[in-house]
């Protein structure tokens, strides 16, 4: 099968700031994104869990984002405008696609 | 002596036995969990059902000029608060401006929950409350966060007070909620209530025993994962502040002239500390300030300090003076 390079970067964010995050890629020209859920973990902040909170504050989400390699430094820059003074990790890695299409807007699909 | 009696009765009582019965078991590394999912639908079924009995209450009533005082002072209070906390916080602890901030802002704003535990102490004394309190209980939530990012901002942070911010906190879901469940209540009435009741009332003392449980998880949660961030000069502060916080309660409930009941709510609203409404809006406006101070704080001394001798003391000074 053939596959074409792109970009999938991983945000994990603080979920209070997971609607500004949104409105940032949307306004980069992020072709789409995924939000996952985030049971626990731990860092420089000590450990947490999603059990039991009644407020966004305790909580994390992943936001995922596969995208052409072309669109990737905009995204980045407006996700580590968001996460920067806050808990959260950015991250970007090489993934092959199978329909490069869908992953940018520019094409006018996806 | 009846002091005694009803601090006895409350540390007895079904809901804070299930907050200890949390506590514990988080201290003791229980894997007993309140599922996320369910924790925020236990939350909602508590504001939804206040804000229902707390309009219908004013729909009985009628609206008086005690029901815009009481809000009015509600307002104020939220408002001041946090400026009397941080200069607390700032004589009795080292913390940093923008953690003395951000805590001062949880102690300002509300915890709906020690509000409920204090009506369900009302209710099991018969004694009767203002309805309006609960708009009361909305109106306190925000004014605090705006004084913290108003204290932090004048003190060197650099984070303003944008109108994002400003639209997130006054329409976080636990004021929707809340105001809305309340207007509903308010229009619909006793017969509104009359239809909804075997959900609204009946089942409200089970679910708050379940939410109660939840918030004994995660307090004692935190404070066994606190890695020494509580020192003594908070712990003495979160016993503290309640216990200031509740003075001015009381003394606006008497200069209002609330009912016994309506004083006891406005003095345990001044006494407790927020840990739904601000600490989200303090992750988005003072990302610096540390979350596992004003959180452990707040839920971990504060709110077990209000549930176990808190409503008594509140509910006596208010019998006292409220006659």
């Amino acid at each position: 099968m053939r596959t074409h390079a792109a970009k999938r970067i991983e945000i994990i964010i603080e979920a209070p700031l997971l609607r500004r995050l949104s409105r940032l890629l949307d306004e980069a020209g992020a072709p789409g994104y995924t939000v996952l859920p985030v049971l626990a973990g731990s860092g420089v902040s000590g450990p947490w869990t999603r059990d039991g909170q009644v407020s966004a504050a305790g909580g994390m989400c992943t936001v995922l984002i596969v995208t052409s390699p072309e669109k990737a430094e905009a995204l980045m820059e407006a996700a580590f405008e968001v996460v920067e003074p806050h808990i959260g990790i950015v991250s970007m890695t090489d993934c092959q696609v199978v329909r490069p299409q869908l992953f940018d807007r520019s094409s006018g699909e996806g | 002596m009846e002091f005694f009696a009803l601090a006895g009765q409350n540390l007895l009582s079904p809901i804070v036995l299930f907050f200890v019965l949390g506590f514990a078991a988080a201290l003791a590394r229980s894997d007993l969990t309140v599922p996320e999912a369910v924790a925020k639908g236990l939350s909602i079924y508590l504001l939804f059902a206040i804000g229902i009995k707390g309009g219908v209450g004013v729909a009985e009533s009628g609206l008086t000029p005690l029901v815009a005082g009481s809000l009015a002072a509600g307002f104020v209070l939220s408002a001041a608060i946090p400026f009397l906390a941080y200069a607390l916080l700032r004589v009795m602890t080292r913390l940093s401006v923008t953690d003395a901030a951000a805590v001062a802002g949880h102690y300002g704003s509300i915890s709906i929950v020690t509000f409920v535990a204090m009506t369900s102490v009302l209710d099991g004394q018969g004694v009767p409350f203002e309805g309006h309190m609960v708009a009361a209980a909305a109106v306190m939530e925000a004014p605090a966060i705006l004084s913290a990012l108003f204290i932090a901002s004048t003190r060197g942070s650099d984070r303003a007070v944008s109108g994002e911010l400003i639209h997130e906190v006054m329409l976080n879901s636990s004021i929707v909620l809340l105001v809305g469940s309340f207007i509903i209540g308010w229009i619909t009435g006793p017969a509104g209530l009359e239809r909804i009741e075997a959900f609204v009332v009946s089942p409200f003392q089970g679910v708050l025993c379940l939410f109660l449980l939840d918030m004994g998880l995660l307090a004692g949660r935190g404070i066994r994962e606190s890695r020494g961030n509580l020192t003594l000069g908070l712990i003495a502060f979160g016993c503290a502040m309640p216990l200031i916080g509740a003075a001015f309660g009381l003394g606006t409930g008497w200069l209002l002239g609330l009912s016994t009941g309506g004083i006891a709510l406005l003095t345990t609203l001044c006494a407790s500390a927020s840990y739904i409404a601000v600490p989200a809006a303090m992750r988005v406006a003072l990302p610096e300030a540390n979350p596992s101070i004003y959180l452990t704080l707040s839920l971990g001394i504060t709110f077990p300090f209000n549930l176990t001798a808190g409503l008594a003391i509140y509910f006596a000074l208010a019998r006292m003076i409220g006659g």
